[in-house]
């Protein structure tokens, strides 16, 4: 179980002179939910980022269970990651149903047209989708279900890594906390390795099995709820975790 | 739970009902694009049918092309040649029309055309460019250098001549043109060919010591503004129709200045010796009084066959219906040229302009000059673009020539929408694209591409509304189409003959724009149409 699926090794991103992240270490646990918490422009988007290649660090390297992510292999990795984004980066000219099968139907040679229906059944299912849904285009559904589709079109290859940046980040609050349990409950089910983004603290400690809390572009802190709040690496993280109480406490 | 939980539950109720109905949407959906690939095709593989018979020359000997220029008289004599050439034994082609001199020259060197009517005093100056006059011994061995022969004069002089009106001049008291010098408020309308000729305006006015400030005109609307009083003087033909018409009187050319303009055919010496023969039947049978009763006959029919009919009533004594084309036959003549003309040159400019658009969405100074280079083509006036063209090797007076220029036209705006569209693609969905592990070419062919789909038609679309329009210029180089009666109208001043050209083209121009506005329907995803509609219906908020 504590293998290390995705590693990064004394990663460093600069835009020009900005540096959006320091020299970091990090590793993603397969088959945990590790979620990067932190406050805006901490960087944690762009450990995602690096990972599924939409960026080159300036220096150091991003691993893949041990193999160094290069753009002879980044094609073939992208296809073993889905990726999820705050809005759900649905193709407006496609339905739903074409939107997640999508690559299914594009590889070389695409996947029996049976097999694509007995998938998109099963994705439905397991995000609570309706079928109904299925034949609309991403202006006819509402954000959650827009949601759900970008996470079947990210499970679609049934990949071994889910990156999901802010996935609820765009949705109400009802939706928002349904589906938290939701995700929770999937990611359980799937038993994959999962980087979630968020900068909830009680979304990072309901969903995450592991925490990385980050700061101006530097890891403060990697480990549990518990290790955050009982050891706390220093004063911003104690901070963090305070600032965020919630309405229970009150 | 969410509301969204109940949906689901439902939606797994209806599973069988469900599945079905998606199945058929799907096989819709998989039917239209099919349909719309072979519509695709088939469009594909008539322009290219369309290009093959237009490209390869024709290997009939038998047929001979005769060209005109752009004035009653021009057009008279090229059907009065053609019926003489058929009753020979030859098909004819006949080009009324093509242009001025230098057009109508340039085809018969290129072989576009066998052979059609000039004038000695044309030949001389604006032809071989002498200065001093030749004889037509002179003539004939400087034509010959060029391959081209000419016939004996067929008897009038049609010399210019400056003309008014006839009440005018006897109020004013002005005979002869030296008696202009004492009337330099005389308003002067002049063809542009004679404002530039060699014999034209300049040494004429030096000539005569004239002060006038002349402004051009072209031929035919320079009568009706005589007429109305808005000028006072023209330059005319001297076998014009419309000078009895109008009551005009022509001044006497009192130093000599205006040398002979003897009628005669000019000939390819490639052409068959017979067919020379045949035109050479004219030959000294129409002085000034027969060829302004031609004139008058053709311009009063509103049917140039009419003046070659009359022909062979007075000079052969025989009753020839010389048969001018049907209506019907001429417009779907005009409209399946216009069509070509317009089909190829927009089928050549979206292959080309789509992947100009795809590069030039990309940053850089590439580019810019991509979007550029069309943008500066679209600001020379279609008709100047036109006369640059025609000097270019491989191109000449001919339909080519109209194709480049139209395809040139259709550039931009099909450019520019591709780039703009692809431009205006969300980065997060372009990001989306990427992270999913499609190929570069993928991104652009599966994501990129349909989604521009719609600004890129746009595109098509108004290119092919100005094309329309754009080609009925093509006709000012013979190449044909509905700007062909536009241009006869003009020479004979005649709105209804306009219109004939004026008309259809404007329905094709509104046909065009229908057919695209259901293309739209057709090819783009029923989802950006809803995206569109519902950012509209956001905006309205």
């Amino acid at each position: 179980m504590n293998e290390t699926k995705i590693a990064l090794r004394d990663v460093e991103m600069r835009f020009g002179d900005v540096i959006a992240l320091h020299s970091t270490n990090l590793q993603v646990e397969a088959g945990q939910t590790t979620v990067l918490i932190g406050p805006s422009g901490c960087g944690k988007s762009t450990i995602l980022r690096l990972i599924i290649g939409l960026l080159t660090p300036t220096s150091g390297a991003v691993e893949f269970e041990g193999v160094p992510v290069s753009q002879g292999n980044i094609l073939a990795l992208r296809r073993r990651m889905g990726y999820v984004i705050q809005d759900g980066g649905l193709f407006p000219h496609l339905t739903a149903a074409q939107n997640v099968t999508l690559m299914a139907r594009h590889l070389q040679p695409p996947l029996p047209e049976d097999e694509i229906q007995a998938k998109l059944d099963e994705l439905c299912e397991l995000t609570y989708f309706p079928k109904d849904g299925l034949a609309r285009y991403a202006v006819e559904l509402s954000g959650g279900q827009r949601q759900r589709v970008s996470l079947m079109r990210a499970l679609a290859l049934d990949p071994d890594v889910l990156l999901l940046d802010e996935p609820l980040g765009a949705l109400d609050p009802m939706v928002r906390a349904s589906l938290q349990t939701e995700l929770k409950e999937i990611f359980n089910r799937l038993g994959k390795t999962v980087l979630l983004v968020t900068h909830d603290m009680a979304e990072a400690g309901y969903i995450g099995d592991s925490i990385v809390l980050m700061r101006e572009g530097h890891v403060l802190q990697q480990g549990t709820l518990d290790d955050l709040r009982e050891r706390p690496a220093d004063d911003f993280v104690s901070e963090f975790i305070t600032a965020q109480r919630s309405l229970v406490q009150l | 739970m969410s509301n969204e939980s109940h949906d689901c539950k439902q939606g797994e109720d209806r599973n069988p009902n469900q599945k079905m109905k998606k199945q058929e949407a799907h096989s819709k959906q998989r039917n239209l694009s099919r349909f719309t690939f072979h519509v695709l095709r088939f469009t594909f593989y008539t322009l290219f049918a369309l290009l093959l018979v237009y490209t390869v020359p024709s290997t009939d000997a038998r047929t001979i092309g005769v060209g005109s220029k752009r004035f009653t008289e021009s057009y008279v004599l090229g059907e009065i040649a053609k019926k003489l050439l058929e009753d020979a034994g030859y098909r004819v082609e006949l080009k009324q029309g093509m242009g001025g001199t230098i057009i109508v020259w340039e085809a018969l060197k290129n072989g576009d055309i066998a052979m059609y009517p000039d004038y000695t005093g044309t030949i001389q100056e604006t032809i071989l460019k002498s200065a001093t006059p030749m004889t037509s011994e002179q003539m004939r061995s400087a034509l010959a250098e060029h391959g081209i022969g000419m016939t004996g004069e067929l008897g009038f002089n049609n010399t210019y001549a400056l003309a008014m009106r006839r009440t005018d001049a006897e109020t004013r008291n002005i005979r002869k043109i030296s008696d202009l010098q004492n009337h330099p408020d005389i308003k002067m309308g002049l063809t542009h060919e004679f404002l530039e000729r060699a014999d034209g305006w300049e040494p004429l006015s030096q000539r005569y010591g004239l002060q006038n400030k002349p402004r051009g005109m072209e031929h035919a609307l320079a009568y009706v503004a005589l007429n109305n009083a808005e000028i006072d003087l023209m330059d005319a033909y001297s076998t014009d129709a419309k000078l009895a018409e109008y009551d005009l009187t022509v001044l006497e050319d009192d130093l000599h200045f205006f040398p002979k303009y003897n009628a005669v055919f000019l000939y390819r010496l490639d052409t068959d010796y017979a067919a020379i023969d045949a035109i050479r039947g004219m030959e000294g049978k129409i002085d000034e009084g027969l060829m302004i009763r031609l004139n008058a006959e053709a311009e009063r029919t509103k049917d140039f066959a009419a003046g070659a009919s009359l022909y062979f009533t007075e000079v052969e004594n025989r009753t020839v219906k010389v048969t001018s084309e049907s209506f019907v036959s001429k417009l779907t003549r005009w409209t399946g040229r216009h069509l070509m003309l317009v089909g190829i040159s927009m089928a050549i400019a979206i292959l080309v302009s789509i992947p100009l658009g795809i590069r030039a969405s990309r940053p850089g100074i590439l580019s810019q000059i991509i979007i550029g280079v069309p943008g500066v083509m679209q600001t020379v006036p279609s008709l100047a673009l036109l006369a640059l063209l025609v000097p270019v090797p491989w191109l000449g007076i001919s339909p080519t020539t109209a194709i480049v220029a139209l395809f040139l036209y259709s550039l931009l705006p099909i450019v520019r929408n591709t780039a703009t569209g692809l431009q205006n693609i969300p980065t997060p969905l372009r990001e989306s694209a990427t992270a999913l592990g499609l190929e570069p070419s993928a991104q652009l062919t599966k994501v990129y591409l349909p989604m521009a789909s719609r600004t890129i038609l746009t595109g098509i679309k108004t290119s092919a509304i100005i094309n329309v329009g754009t080609a009925t210029l093509a006709a000012l180089i013979g190449a044909g189409g509905l700007g062909e009666p536009i241009i006869s109208g003009l020479a004979l001043n005649d709105a209804e003959v306009i219109l004939q050209g004026a008309i259809p083209a404007a329905l094709l121009a509104i046909l065009v724009q229908v057919c695209f506005d259901a293309l739209d329907r057709l090819l783009i995803p029923r989802g950006l149409r809803l995206e569109e509609a519902s950012q509209q219906a956001a905006a309205r908020e």
